[in-house]
């Protein structure tokens, strides 16, 4: 490093210690031939083997040396940073070091795990740990920076995901913003009837949830509102939620619903979304009798005052004195300040006009399993009634598993609830109107509590079960029995026959899939997302519901297809996670953050644009303009370090004579020394 | 509208059994104000048959088809009308490009051929060029007679559509009902329309051919169908000449046209009746000389 005229810093004292890992290391490393060598490298005061450094003897090896050999710097050899960093700064700490004077060298997982052959493994072992040597004298103390976290929390999305999470912090204190686009909370569970494996009535588990959400003094509810804006960082976040106008004011309605009767429209005319357009609304409707806040709203798309100004508005005057009808409303910004967030935004159903050979949009009879779910409600366009677009009882029912999911076409993934939700709904028609139903499956997946003796108990209820992809739905009869059915061909894998199947009804188990907007939400929240659109866990096993951004948690499908126990479980640990954050009231930082050398900097914008985490703003205006980089936002990725044209971004545990340092420990390996 | 050229690979079907297409597809064309200059040359695209004893081989033979087209008129799209050519044709540049020893065995007979082995050609099915390059709303414009024929049934077989889906989406597909819907021709909503005409099978298993015919004639009727309009030679000669003999098994009666799409596109564009090939059909001449008479076009009718 001398040629490069970088000047060792003096009084330096390394420690260097090896692990075996049992025999994870030992086996394939000759462990004790790199002690030796690190011996013998400029600096070394001490180096060791030891079976397991990580062990509670193998931490204080490390503190009893600091104090006897008066050691300054670290380096240990043996697993993944990953796994173990923080172990050893800690028992660095423990010995009186700042904990940043440890590096660690990753000897199984880039090593022993990987190379067979012994001797070329140590070779490797010993050139890495020559590079961590010449690059932890440059090491400096660095102190962690901490954040105090606000203890208010905001909760994206109100389906039974969102309310959980929100009901579960406001019992515990805690203020939270619910945030819910739809003018009622509820979300799909609330457009369900019954509840699979159990058939308890959706309604009426999951309304007194809503009413106590509405009454709850520690929730502030706001639908037909979308987060718009997201600024901060972890327990600083400043959120702009955009309300979108009710037309109707929540603080004056008294919920007597004479509005929607007094509307210059006789009839309902226009589809009403929650029925997913099997019945019809008035411009101004509730959108369920149990909605939450139990206030009409009015769509302007549909209403003549909005359309044209010229209503005689018997809204406003069925209103009377109360004068809750406001149709001069415009969109109300909020802005908040809390410590986390919970992203709560749920799924959409997958389009079955995406695969046409099952005939919906095409034919009248075939419906999404959602729209049935909407058929069998009390509360849903026929009163619960299951009967066919002209009125008809249907005699037969076929229902497609698997629609748009486990497709490579489509979705590959497997929604996880198509099998339960089709056996419910097997067992409801069978039960309401006495029809044959057949089940059309590929595997069926009951893996829960209570699934596999519900699928048990249907097999006994006598509903057919044909295993095969549906090839296609058609109208087209072969003989005088499919007259005005429609039939499904169908490959019966376990008979080895094609079949023709006619029923009076078909229903689509559409897959779940990312809402389509996933993304913009994605960006607001700078968290990241899988392959398919879902949002992204931190790990799929040990961290669940955290994200990639530190304070924002996931719950419920916006994360993956799940069921109601599934999400409602998710939802109480994201809340006992955001909990945790709160009460511990403040958190470290790693200090591996980037810095401006504000003297070199020309203010040239350049990494102002590339930071993923708008960390960088340009400060100094009247005086000498530089850029600043917010130690509290910077994730300590590089791109700014990489990016500046003049150099004069750094960034600390990346420093340049770190590095170079590294390289050429490495290098002097493969020099021959 | 500027005249488009391309270059025509009518097969050995549009020569033969299906000279009703060529004829009416040549004027249809001309009608549109498309060129198609016929590839020099040609030879057999060695359709399925081949393709199914020695893939290689038969890629070689089609292979030519492209090389001859490449050295023709580099740059200008190769139009096969027949299905079973279009699909030959098109499998053939997959399989250069997807698999090595299928593009170095074509290359070394192209090769000792003293032909292009770089092959850059395009090959379509006039149903895609139609759509593509002329679209349902010009057409609209340049219809030139009202339609006086009853609806009919569009049909679109297998080939064309399956596997590439690109002259239409393979499931359901509606392009074909949609032009005819642009010449005022009344469509019924046929839901056979990509299932198999039995293809071959009426020349080796004759019943078994025969019945999938059946199928195909009997919903047609039963849609209210008066007519079937098809896009590929062997679907039309299929449907058009057994139905006497189905008629005489089953006892029912069939005596339904059945047309190439062409011949309706191109009456309704305002074609000469003697260059349509309608002399060539076989089932209802009844319906098929009530329905094409020699009218004046009427200007500007839209």
């Amino acid at each position: 490093m001398s040629e490069r005229g970088q000047k060792l810093p003096s009084d330096v004292r390394v420690g260097v210690y090896v692990c075996h890992c049992g025999v994870n290391i030992a086996a394939v490393v000759d462990v004790r031939q790199v002690a030796q060598l690190a011996r013998g490298l400029p600096g070394v005061v001490v180096a060791r083997d030891y079976n397991y450094m990580c062990s509670d003897p193998g931490q204080e090896l490390i503190r009893q040396d600091i104090r006897d050999y008066a050691l300054n710097r670290i380096v240990v050899a043996s697993c993944s940073p990953h796994l173990h960093e923080e172990t050893f700064r800690h028992a660095a700490a423990a010995g009186g070091l700042n904990p940043y004077l440890v590096h660690m060298v990753n000897i199984r997982e880039h090593v022993s795990w990987v190379h067979p052959d012994r001797e070329r493994a140590t070779e490797k072992a010993c050139e890495l740990v020559r590079a961590a040597v010449r690059r932890v004298v440059w090491h400096e103390p660095l102190e962690q920076a901490r954040v105090s976290i606000h203890p208010d929390v905001l909760v994206v999305g109100g389906g039974i995901a969102g309310i959980h999470a929100a009901l579960t912090l406001a019992n515990a204190g805690k203020r939270v913003y619910l945030v819910e686009r739809q003018p009622s909370i509820g979300g799909h569970m609330a457009m369900f009837d019954k509840t699979f494996p159990t058939l308890d009535c959706a309604a009426c588990i999951l309304t007194p949830k809503m009413s106590a959400v509405q009454a709850h003094p520690n929730i502030t509810l706001w639908t037909l509102a979308e987060v718009t804006r997201v600024e901060g960082y972890v327990g600083n976040y400043e959120v702009e939620i955009t309300r979108w106008p009710r037309y109707v004011r929540e603080d004056l309605c008294s919920g007597c619903l004479k509005c929607i009767e007094a509307c210059v429209y006789k009839d309902a005319r226009f589809p009403d979304e929650f029925n997913l357009g099997l019945s019809k609304r008035k411009p101004i409707y509730l959108p369920f009798p149990q909605a939450v806040p139990q206030v009409p709203v009015i769509d302007p798309a549909t209403c003549i005052q909005f359309k044209s100004g010229k209503c005689k508005k018997t809204c406003v005057e069925a209103c009377g004195e109360r004068g809750a009808i406001d149709l001069q409303a415009v969109p109300k910004v909020e802005r908040v300040r809390v410590g986390s967030v919970i992203l709560a935004t749920g799924f959409q159903t997958f389009d079955p006009r995406r695969m046409p050979e099952y005939g919906y949009g095409i034919y009248p009879n075939v419906y999404t399993s959602l729209e049935v779910e909407r058929l069998v409600n009390a509360s849903g366009p026929t009163g619960g009634e299951i009967v066919l677009r002209d009125g008809r009882r249907p005699q037969s029912v076929g229902i497609i598993h698997c629609v748009g999911s486990r497709d490579r076409r489509h979705n590959p993934w497997c929604s996880r609830v198509c099998c339960m939700y089709s056996l419910k709904l097997a067992h409801l028609i069978r039960e309401r109107t006495g029809a044959e139903v057949f089940n059309f499956y590929i595997d069926m997946r009951t893996p829960g509590k209570g699934f596999e003796e519900f699928y048990q108990r249907l097999l006994e209820e006598g509903v057919h079960f044909i295993r095969g992809r549906v090839a296609g739905v058609s109208d087209w009869a072969l003989d005088p029995s499919e007259e005005g059915k429609l039939v499904l061909r169908v490959e019966d894998t376990l008979l080895g026959i094609v079949r023709r199947i006619p029923v009076d009804m078909v229903v689509l188990a559409v897959g779940l899939e990312p809402r389509s907007d996933a993304e913009e939400l994605r960006r607001l929240f700078r968290v990241s997302c899988s392959a398919e659109g879902f949002f992204l866990e931190r790990h799929p096993k040990l961290a669940p519901v955290s994200t990639f951004a530190e304070g924002v948690f996931v719950a419920g499908c916006c994360q993956g297809p799940k069921d109601i126990p599934d999400t409602v479980a998710q939802a109480g640990a994201a809340a006992a996670e955001a909990l945790a954050l709160i009460d511990r009231g403040s958190i470290e930082q790693e200090p591996n953050t980037a810095y401006v050398l504000a003297d070199h900097c020309s203010a040239c914008r350049t990494c102002v644009s590339l930071c993923p985490y708008s960390a960088i703003s340009i400060v100094g205006g009247d005086g000498r303009p530089h850029a600043e980089i917010n130690p509290a936002l910077c994730k300590g990725c590089g791109t700014c370090v990489a990016a500046c044209p003049s150099g004069s971004i750094r960034q600390h545990l990346f420093e340049d004579e770190q590095i170079v340092a590294e390289i050429e420990g490495i290098l002097a390996g493969v020099a021959g020394g | 509208m500027a005249l488009r050229r391309y270059l025509y690979y009518p097969g050995c079907s549009l020569r033969g059994t299906g000279v009703a297409y060529d004829e009416s597809l040549r004027e249809c064309f001309r009608q549109l104000g498309l060129e198609l200059v016929e590839l020099e040359d040609w030879n057999c695209c060695g359709a399925t048959s081949y393709m199914a004893i020695d893939e290689g081989a038969a890629c070689v033979l089609s292979a030519r088809v492209l090389a001859l087209a490449q050295q023709q008129a580099p740059g200008v799209d190769l139009v096969a009308p027949c299905s079973a050519c279009y699909l030959v044709l098109r499998k053939t540049e997959d399989y250069i490009s997807r698999y090595p020893e299928i593009r170095s065995r074509v290359e070394a007979s192209l090769r000792k051929a003293g032909l292009p082995v770089q092959i850059g050609v395009q090959v379509r099915h006039p149903l895609e060029v139609l759509w593509e390059d002329v679209g349902p709303e010009a057409i609209r414009k340049r219809v030139q007679r009202h339609w006086r024929g009853g609806r009919v049934a569009c049909y679109y077989g297998c080939q064309a559509v399956r596997p590439y889906g690109e002259v239409d989406r393979p499931i359901r597909p509606t392009r074909l009902d949609e032009l005819m819907e642009a010449v005022n021709v009344p469509v019924v909503d046929y839901s056979l329309r990509t299932r198999c005409c039995g293809g071959s099978l009426t020349g080796t298993i004759h019943e078994v051919g025969l019945r999938l015919n059946y199928i195909l004639l009997k919903e047609a009727v039963r849609r209210g169908a008066e007519a079937i309009v098809t896009m590929c030679p062997l679907c039309q000669f299929n449907l058009d000449v057994f139905q006497n003999e189905m008629e005489r098994q089953t006892g029912e009666p069939f005596d339904l046209p059945v047309l190439y799409f062409t011949q309706v596109l191109g009456w309704c564009l305002g074609a000469e009746l003697e260059k349509l090939g309608l002399r060539h059909l076989i089932a209802g001449r009844d319906l098929v000389e009530r329905w094409f008479v020699k009218e004046r076009p009427v200007e500007a009718y839209v």
